[in-house]
Parts: structure tokens; C-alpha cells; sequence
């Protein structure tokens, strides 16, 4: 057992690249969202928060592999333009947890004490300023666990990009295993593979702890 | 302290006047047709029950509570209305900063900005919202702070401090903006007793030098004595006596007066 | 291509014929992360410190590497069928989020109910079964009905290993006409009207306990 590491693992670290790729455009494109979202439920307009939480409870509401499948087969039916797989991938990726993040954002902006609006006023700032310089400093440190294991979450989520051909290391190891169908050797492969995710994850889950450590001290210390 | 408000009478300015006030939330009332002057340079102290409605009264002036209905003036123009031909309208977000630039105020818990050093938090609002130049800000910063006696914690932050320093911070940081009135909104029922004589103490060194006038809600009868021209006692959202501190501390009318005042051994 | 109605209310019967094992497998699986959560729960408190070690290790990997992986993993490494290894991969892997809320709800019974059941020489066992359990479940109701509506939307996933629910479905609609914008759409559809009424039913728990709402949701497992 566990003898063909040398042919198995390079081949499931080729799906690498698309995996980190389909994870960094998801991230930022989840997070640009995050924060649009978060703050527009958070709006005193209501017609914003309307739209936000249409937004918000649709990607919620179904699935993530429902709104790839969307993107990748049923969108480019609707749209004139076609759409590369990646992108219907990174769109899916990007909005459903940008959705599941912006109530992260919420959460710590309504978690900063309504008393520190109210000293803003007191020295009169205005209220983007108050949002700027007082609301969104406060709210970010406590945001930043919730975002980190959104992260998480994230990396695990690439994964079902598989299910629309992309070959990230998903797709690249249930290749091999169609080519290696011995017990031990799908066994092999599977392990490092899960493997593998663990390792790329490590990272994001000590950070996570740190901020988590960090935010639980309080906002006060710089 | 009654000679000094009697020697005030010839000069009176009003500066602070509500007319026929009230607020409500839903179908509570908790002021009930407020009608108050207030002069400049006098110091106030509101006095009650908690419920009584003085908390909005300077709540409301903050512009942090919105009347029910009524108008509240300041130095000459309307609070929460603008002047348009002649007809009063809601103030819109423009003229509430340009008026209540005239007003500060020093919270219960402080509220002193956690992510900012003590410096920050007292010259954040004068270099972005005065545009004040950075050196200007932190000079007036650093008076004030030595003022409350605090110059040598400009570079800690707010949770380094004790509760009694953080609220001379936060009095400092009111000041340093400058207000023609300043609001305190029982600025030392959060702190434990043994910090109460500092802040009262500071507040009674500005109070002494006059200019700036203020509006106190105190639990501290004696503080309320020897810092304000006038006492108003609130009961069920109506001011149910007013006097010099000595007509309503020292020889109350009413029962509710004197009973709200009996529990409080530093009243006699 | 534009919506076409007929044939949407043609496939939908079809479609709707997966519903069944959609939901069977999400209660399965939320049965055994309930049992399991708990169980992982008690053996991480345990003052054993190579046990209560392991099992966070074993929780953390769990935890952070993608379930479709789980899912190949065990289902090429054990012959269950599609089904069992389903319910069983998504249980476990969603034990490990369920195992964090029994922790905060039993960290939330104060020291002192502890020290009265010792002074009332109540047993370890009665001590859990009196005095603990029955504080500290009732306030994690709402986040485990969080994680139950969570496991449901994640049920496409098994999809990947032949399970016959509502996407597999509509995947095959889809490679058979050449049409998936509607059979996706629909599947969307029905995760959206099954899913968010049991959302508003649990914010409303939430609200009547006063917990935060969305505290215990994707991105803020933790």
C-alpha cells in the first residue's frame, strides 16, 4: 500500500493551479460581495436592503452546486455571450459564499456598540465618516475569524468544480482512479488527495485561529 | 452659587430654548410639552427618576433622539427644522451638522473609540471634521488632556486606562471640539466610587471658568449643589420643580420630591 | 434558447420524484451528526490528553477537508452503496460543526451547576443526564436546525457518487435533451421553497431565545 507515490501525487498536484486559481477568484470575488452585501443590509434605504436580501437569500436558499450547474449549463443559454468554465465555476463559488460571508460583515457591523455611533455624532462626524473611521475599523477585527473560516469553506467548495469538468485535483484524481481500479489503489489515491486539501488548508485554519484569538482580547488593544 | 445665577440675570442669552417638546415612543410618553430656556454660560443639572425623561431631553438636543413633536433652538436656529420660506420643515442631514457642531456631550460608558490611542481619539473629529492641520489638533489635544490631567497617556489606548481616566478622556475629547454647550449624561453612574471624585472634580474645574454651558444629569446631589445655577426635578416627563439648588435640594414642595430625594443621604 | 413551460412541467413530476431521497438522506445524516457530534463532543472533554488530542486532530481533519473527496474516499474504499456511504460521509463530516455547538452549549452551563450537582452527590452520569444536558440543549436548538438546513443543501453533492437524488436527476434531463436551464432552475426552485420557510422558522427560535441570528451558519461554523 501506499507505494505509487510517485506517479499518484504529482498527477493530483497537476490539478493544483486550477484549484488555488478557482479559490482566489472565488475568494475575492466572495469577499468584494461580503462587504457590498453586508453593509447594504445593514442600510437604512430600504429599497438597498431589499435587494440585498433577495441576493443574499437566493444563494443561501439553494445550493452550491445548483448555481454552478446554473452557470456552467443553463446561463450560457440565456446569455448571448458565452462564459468560460472557470469563470461560471469562480462565479458560482464567488457568489454563494460571498453571500453566506456578507452575513459575517452584518453581524460584526451590528456588533460594534451603538454607543460608539453616537459619541461619532457627538463630535459631529458625518456619517460616511463615522462608518469609515469609527463603525468599519471595530467591525473588521471582529469580522476577520468569521471570514477565515468562510475561507475554509471556500477551499473545501472548489472542489465541485469537478462536477463541471475543470480539472483541478478532484477531477485529476478520479481520472487516475478510472485507470487504477484496484481497491488499494483507489484507497492510495483518495489519501493523498484528502491529504493534500489538509495541507492547503492547515494555513487558513491557524491564521483563522490567530484572528480568533485575537478578536476574543477585544477590539482595544492596537 | 444663587448670588451667581441672580448676577447672571441682566445678560441673559438664551441659548438652549424647547418649545412645547414632547416624545414619545409608540404609545409611551416620556415628555410631556417641554418648555425650557436655557442661558448661556448657565449650568443645569437635570435630576429625577430613572424614566422621568431627562436622559432625552439631552438625548434629543444630541440629535440623537428625534422630537415628537415641538422645536428646539440653538444659538438662534431651529434644531431639527430648517427655515424654508418661512415654513419649518425636518432638518435634513446637512443642517444637523452644520447646528450641532454647537453641541457635545460625554456618555455614560465613555464611548471612547477602542481602536484609536487616547491622542486619536481626541483629534480624529477636530482634523476631519473642524480641518483642523494635524499639529493644530494635537496641540488642543494635549491642552485639553492636561486639563483633565491626563497629557502623560497619549499613546495608550482606552482599555489601558481606568474607567475614571477613560471618562476624562472622553471629556477632554468633547472639549477639544469646542462646543458652546455641553451635554453629561450621568457621566459617573458607570464608574466604580472610589472614581467618581476625579471626573466630578474635573467637571467642576471647567464649570468654573464659566464660558461653556452646560446640561448635567446627576445622581450626585452634592456635585448638583455646588456645580449648577439651576435644578430641574423630572418626574413622568414633566419638569416637576426647578429652582437654584437651594429652593429644590434643600427645601423640596413636593412628596415625590422629597422622597426621590431621601434616598439620597448626601441631600441633607 | 428562452424558458419553455411545457416542458418545464413536463420533467418536473420527474425532478420531484428525487425529493425523497434528498430529504431521506439529509435526516440520515443529521441523525448521526447528532449522535456522533455529541459522542465526539464528551471524548474531547475527556482529561485523557492523548484521547481529547486525537479526537480534535481527527475532528480538524475532518472538518477542513472537502466531503465530495469523503465521499469518493469511502465509497471506493467500502462497498455500503451509494445511499449508506452518503447519509454516513455527510453525518460524520457534519458531526464535526455539530460537535463545536453541544461544546458552546454545554461551556454556557455556569461552573456552579457543576459544583451543586457535586454538592447534591449526584453521579457523572446523572450530573450529565440531570443537570448539564438539559441546559445546555435547548438554547443550540436553533443552530442545529441551522446545520440541518445547511446538510439539506448539501445533499447534490452525493450526485458525484450515483445517488439518485434531485440534481443527479436533473443532470441526466439535462444530457438527454440538451436542456438543463429548466430542470436546474426547478431544482433551485424546490431547495429555495423547502429550505428557506425551516430559515425564517429558526431565526424566529433565534430571536425568541436572543441569540444572534446567522451565528451558527455557513462561514461562522466555528
Amino acid at each position: 500500500m501506499f507505494t505509487n507515490i510517485d506517479t499518484f501525487l504529482p498527477y493530483i498536484l497537476g490539478g493544483l493551479t486550477t484549484t488555488v486559481q478557482a479559490f482566489l477568484f472565488g475568494a475575492v470575488l466572495a469577499y468584494s460581495i461580503a462587504i457590498v452585501a453586508g453593509l447594504a443590509r445593514t442600510s437604512r434605504l430600504a429599497i438597498v436592503r431589499g435587494v440585498a436580501t433577495v441576493f443574499v437569500e437566493l444563494f443561501r436558499g439553494t445550493s452550491l452546486l445548483v448555481q454552478m450547474f446554473f452557470f456552467a449549463f443553463a446561463f450560457p443559454a440565456l446569455m448571448p455571450f458565452t462564459m468560460s468554465t472557470f469563470i461560471a465555476g469562480g462565479l458560482a463559488l464567488g457568489l454563494n459564499y460571498g453571500a453566506y460571508a456578507s452575513e459575517v460583515v452584518r453581524g460584526a457591523v451590528l456588533a460594534v456598540p451603538k454607543g460608539q455611533k453616537e459619541a461619532a455624532i457627538s463630535l459631529n462626524m458625518s456619517k460616511f465618516q463615522t462608518m469609515r473611521r469609527v463603525v468599519l475599523p471595530q467591525a473588521f477585527r471582529l469580522m476577520l475569524p468569521g471570514l477565515g473560516n468562510n475561507a475554509i469553506e471556500l477551499l473545501k467548495g472548489t472542489s465541485l468544480v469537478y462536477f463541471i469538468s475543470l480539472a483541478d485535483m478532484t477531477f485529476n484524481a478520479n481520472i487516475l482512479r478510472s485507470s487504477n481500479t484496484s481497491l488499494v489503489s483507489q484507497v492510495e489515491i483518495y489519501t493523498y488527495l484528502l491529504l493534500v486539501y489538509f495541507v492547503l488548508a492547515l494555513p487558513l485554519v491557524f491564521l483563522t485561529r490567530w484572528l480568533e484569538k485575537r478578536a476574543s482580547k477585544g477590539v482595544s488593544t492596537a | 452659587m444663587t448670588e451667581l445665577a441672580e448676577n447672571l440675570e441682566p445678560a441673559r442669552e438664551v441659548i438652549v430654548r424647547y418649545n412645547n417638546v414632547k416624545k414619545a415612543f409608540g404609545n409611551n410618553i416620556v415628555l410631556n410639552d417641554l418648555n425650557l430656556d436655557v442661558y448661556k454660560g448657565e449650568k443645569v443639572a437635570l435630576i429625577g427618576p430613572s424614566g422621568s425623561g431627562k436622559t432625552t431631553i439631552i438625548r434629543m438636543l444630541m440629535t440623537l433622539e428625534q422630537p415628537s413633536s415641538g422645536t428646539i433652538e440653538i444659538d438662534g436656529e431651529q434644531l431639527w427644522h430648517k427655515e424654508v420660506n418661512g415654513q419649518l420643515k425636518d432638518a435634513d442631514e446637512k443642517h444637523l451638522r452644520k447646528v450641532r457642531g454647537k453641541i457635545g456631550m460625554v456618555f455614560q460608558q465613555y464611548n471612547l473609540f477602542p481602536h484609536m490611542s487616547i491622542m486619536r481619539n481626541c483629534t480624529e473629529a477636530p482634523i476631519h471634521v473642524l480641518g483642523l492641520p494635524k499639529d493644530e489638533a494635537k496641540e488642543r489635544a494635549l491642552q485639553m488632556l492636561q486639563k483633565v490631567g491626563l497629557s502623560d497617556k497619549v499613546d495608550m489606548y482606552p482599555s489601558q486606562l481606568s474607567g475614571g481616566q477613560q471618562q476624562r478622556v472622553a471629556i477632554a475629547r468633547s472639549l477639544v471640539m469646542q462646543p458652546k454647550v455641553m451635554l453629561f449624561d450621568e457621566v459617573t453612574a458607570a464608574l466604580d466610587p472610589e472614581l467618581v471624585g476625579e471626573v466630578l472634580e474635573v467637571i467642576k474645574d471647567i464649570a468654573s471658568e464659566g464660558e461653556t454651558t452646560m446640561m448635567l444629569i446627576t445622581h450626585e446631589m452634592d456635585f448638583a449643589r455646588d456645580v449648577a445655577d439651576r435644578v430641574l426635578f423630572l418626574d413622568n416627563g414633566l419638569i416637576a420643580e426647578h429652582g437654584t439648588p437651594y429652593d429644590v435640594i434643600e427645601n423640596p414642595q413636593s412628596d415625590r420630591l422629597k422622597s426621590f430625594l431621601g434616598r439620597f443621604n448626601s441631600a441633607h | 434558447m428562452t424558458w419553455d413551460w411545457a416542458f418545464a412541467f413536463e420533467i418536473f413530476p420527474r425532478i420531484l420524484q428525487g425529493v425523497g431521497v434528498t430529504i431521506g438522506a439529509t435526516f440520515s445524516a443529521f441523525a448521526i451528526s447528532l449522535t456522533l457530534g455529541l459522542v465526539l463532543t464528551l471524548l474531547r472533554r475527556s482529561s485523557f490528553k492523548p484521547l481529547s488530542l486525537t479526537i480534535a486532530g481527527i475532528i480538524e481533519f475532518i472538518r477542513v477537508t472537502p466531503p465530495l473527496v469523503q465521499l469518493f474516499f469511502v465509497y471506493f474504499a467500502f462497498d455500503m452503496g451509494p445511499f449508506l456511504t452518503g447519509a454516513i460521509v455527510l453525518g460524520v463530516h457534519y458531526s464535526t460543526y455539530v460537535s463545536e455547538v453541544y461544546r458552546s452549549g454545554i461551556n454556557s452551563v455556569p461552573k456552579s451547576q457543576w459544583e451543586a450537582s457535586r454538592a447534591l452527590n449526584f453521579s457523572p452520569v446523572q450530573t450529565w443526564r440531570k443537570v448539564v444536558l438539559p441546559q445546555a440543549i435547548p438554547p443550540i436548538i436553533p443552530m442545529l436546525g441551522n446545520y440541518l438546513i445547511i446538510l439539506f443543501k448539501e445533499t447534490p453533492l452525493l450526485m458525484g457518487i450515483y445517488v439518485t437524488e434531485m440534481m443527479m436527476i436533473a443532470r441526466s434531463i439535462g444530457a438527454e435533451t440538451y436542456r438543463f436551464l429548466e430542470p436546474i432552475t426547478i431544482v433551485g426552485f424546490i431547495f429555495l421553497v423547502l429550505s428557506y420557510p425551516c430559515a425564517l422558522f429558526i431565526r424566529y427560535l433565534e430571536r425568541k431565545s436572543g441569540q444572534i441570528p446567522g451565528s451558527a451558519e455557513k462561514g461562522v461554523k466555528a
